[in-house]
């Protein structure tokens, strides 16, 4: 049994930060990196079902990224996972969610996994999108918002639960292979051991270009997009006003504030 | 191409308010669309949905009958596509929902129409559709374009635009949904535990923690400073999620839409989206936090850029 997990490294915006020249992302000088938050409890999802199997079976990490994305596949590889993937050239540079997920559903041909996870989206541009444009294209059966899930490995349907809105949940029964997005909260993602850190090292990542994969130039970057990104830009929008001094007079207008709505 | 089409969103036999916004926004654009503004309805029984639908700025509500009235992502996605193929909309509006989430991307995959998401604004420019969406935790905007593409479909952000609440009576037409076989089934909806606690959307006055209380040994004195100041103790996802607090306490798009707090505190939570959903309506915010940029003051009414234990600490005093 093989279960793809597909990660991404995310930006932290400092709190200063400068845009690029082209004005269509924000200066990477002026960001932190790591691992997308909801890609720690996919990962934890797939990692479970491992453990839980009697057969063979191996968790795949695959990301779409530079260089740098390989530290968040070593962070998977120290929790558990057996082995990474890593997808980068120049000519990805520029890509939409969709190419993204052209390169990723490649890679799912390719491997032939028995289930794929990802995140409901991304902390940076949280888009919520390229998990179910992979299983579109993939033509497999799909579900957005997994909150809960039973499925063991060589299972042919799995059960789960999405999370809809107003604490609202749906059960719903679907076949597999199977791609899902993964909900915060699903469960309580583990920490890497110190063991699980030093075997990390040692533990294989391919890199891997879009030509690797049979794909063309015009099925990456932006050729192979359906939206750009025209302009990037800090809104002019309300600003709350500040209640400034020390933590002490900041905390004694509060309690005015707080008596005055009170009436008392 | 030309007209706008809409798709509404239906749960448990009632139309979503979101579809009403997009009414609205669509109604914003429709001369620049140069066409019409269609809604097309997916249910099981479609037309018990027709009277709901027809508000001002519906030209056409298209019916699409399915065997089922419960959301399901492959049957909403032949019926999008088919709907697109046959009515040749320049635009189609999708509510940002947790549904749509789960077959409105399968319309971009495919390459023959521009998609994105999450959109808030929607212009015109030159003849050329421009959309607005926000990133790195709401601190910038983006303006995404969608070259060469003659039909974009987006999905947009609830709680933008107001919906449309005039009645009207639209023309009413069906639509076959193409052959589609269903590779999930719904099988129930839970409602959420009725666990007892108090019900924090009755409350006028919330004093709601996040991520910056950093460890459940600190929910303890905000309890007490929510206490002591005479409000109602809610938080945002990560502390619900956590177990710090039960789930019935957190505020946001997937818990509670606060609708009677008329003051909100938000100590220690940054603001994302879904924590908005639930609160950003209230008339006075006040945020505590140390991060001067966090998104949460831009919909605040005040702002404390400070620790949240600092402000907890002297905080009772006053109220002695």
């Amino acid at each position: 049994m093989k279960i793809l997990v597909a990660i991404k490294q995310v930006a932290i915006l400092d709190d200063e930060f400068e845009m690029l020249d082209d004005g269509r992302d924000v200066d990477h000088d002026f960001c932190d990196y790591e691992i997308n938050e909801w890609d720690d409890y996919s990962l934890e999802e797939a990692l479970l079902i491992k453990e839980r199997s009697n057969s063979e079976s191996e968790v795949v990490v695959l990301t779409v990224g530079p260089e740098q994305s390989e530290d968040e596949l070593r962070k998977c590889l120290a929790k558990g996972a057996d082995r990474g993937i890593r997808v980068w050239d120049d000519a990805i540079e520029g890509s939409d969610q969709v190419a993204i997920a052209r390169i990723i559903a490649c890679v799912v041909e390719k491997e032939a996994p028995d289930m794929v996870f990802l995140g409901v989206q991304a902390s940076d541009h949280a888009f919520a999108q390229t998990g179910m444009t992979v299983a579109a294209m993939l033509g497999w059966p799909h579900a957005a918002v997994v909150s809960s899930l039973d499925y063991n490995s060589g299972d042919n349907h799995a059960t789960l639960k999405r999370e809809l809105e107003a604490g609202l949940e749906e059960e719903i029964a679907i076949d597999c292979p199977a791609v899902l997005s993964i909900q915060l909260g699903i469960n309580e993602p583990r920490y890497a051991s110190l063991r699980g850190i030093k075997q990390a090292a040692a533990k294989p990542v391919e890199d891997l270009s879009h030509t690797d994969l049979g794909l063309n130039d015009n099925d990456v970057g932006e050729a192979g997009s359906v939206s750009r990104i025209r302009k990037m830009y800090i809104p002019e929008r309300g600003h709350a006003e500040l209640i400034e001094g020390t933590s002490a007079e900041q905390a004694k207008r509060l309690a005015e504030i707080i008596k005055e709505f009170r009436g008392v | 191409m030309s007209g706008i089409l809409v798709i509404a969103e239906h749960r448990q036999g009632e139309i979503r308010p979101a579809t009403f916004e997009l009414v609205t926004a669509a109604t914003g654009l429709k001369e620049q669309s140069d066409g019409t503004v269609m809604v097309a309805v997916i249910g099981k029984e479609p037309d018990r949905y027709v009277e709901d639908l027809g508000v001002r700025g519906v030209d056409e509500i298209i019916t699409v009958q399915v065997d089922q009235d419960e959301f399901q992502p492959d049957i909403y996605e032949a019926c999008v596509r088919g709907l697109i193929e046959d009515k040749k909309p320049s635009l189609v509006l999708i509510p940002h929902s947790v549904d749509a989430w789960g077959y409105a991307p399968a319309l971009g995959a495919g390459g023959e129409y521009g998609f994105s998401t999450d959109v808030f604004g929607i212009r015109y420019e030159d003849g050329e559709l421009v959309a607005t969406r926000a990133a790195y935790k709401e601190k910038v905007y983006m303006d995404v374009d969608f070259p060469g593409k003659e039909t974009i479909a987006l999905t947009v952000r609830g709680g933008v635009f107001k919906p449309e609440e005039e009645k009207a009576e639209p023309t009413v037409s069906s639509f076959n949904c193409p052959e589609v076989q269903a590779r999930s089934q719904h099988k129930q909806f839970i409602e959420p535990e009725d666990t007892g606690d108090i019900d924090i959307t009755q409350s006028e006055f919330l004093l709601s923690i996040g991520r910056g209380i950093s460890e459940e040994s600190n929910v303890e004195q905000f309890e007490e400073l929510a206490d002591a100041v005479g409000a109602t103790l809610g938080c945002s996802r990560p502390i619900a999620d956590s177990g710090w607090l039960p789930k019935s306490r957190q505020v946001g798009q997937s818990g509670k839409t606060v609708s009677n707090c008329k003051l909100y505190i938000a100590m220690g939570i940054s603001g994302s989206v879904q924590h908005q959903a639930g609160m950003k309506h209230v008339e006075n915010i006040i945020a505590v936090n140390t991060d001067p940029e966090a998104s949460i003051f831009s919909i605040a009414k005040y702002g404390i850029v400070a620790d949240i234990f600092d402000i907890a600490e002297e905080l009772p005093g006053h109220f002695e």
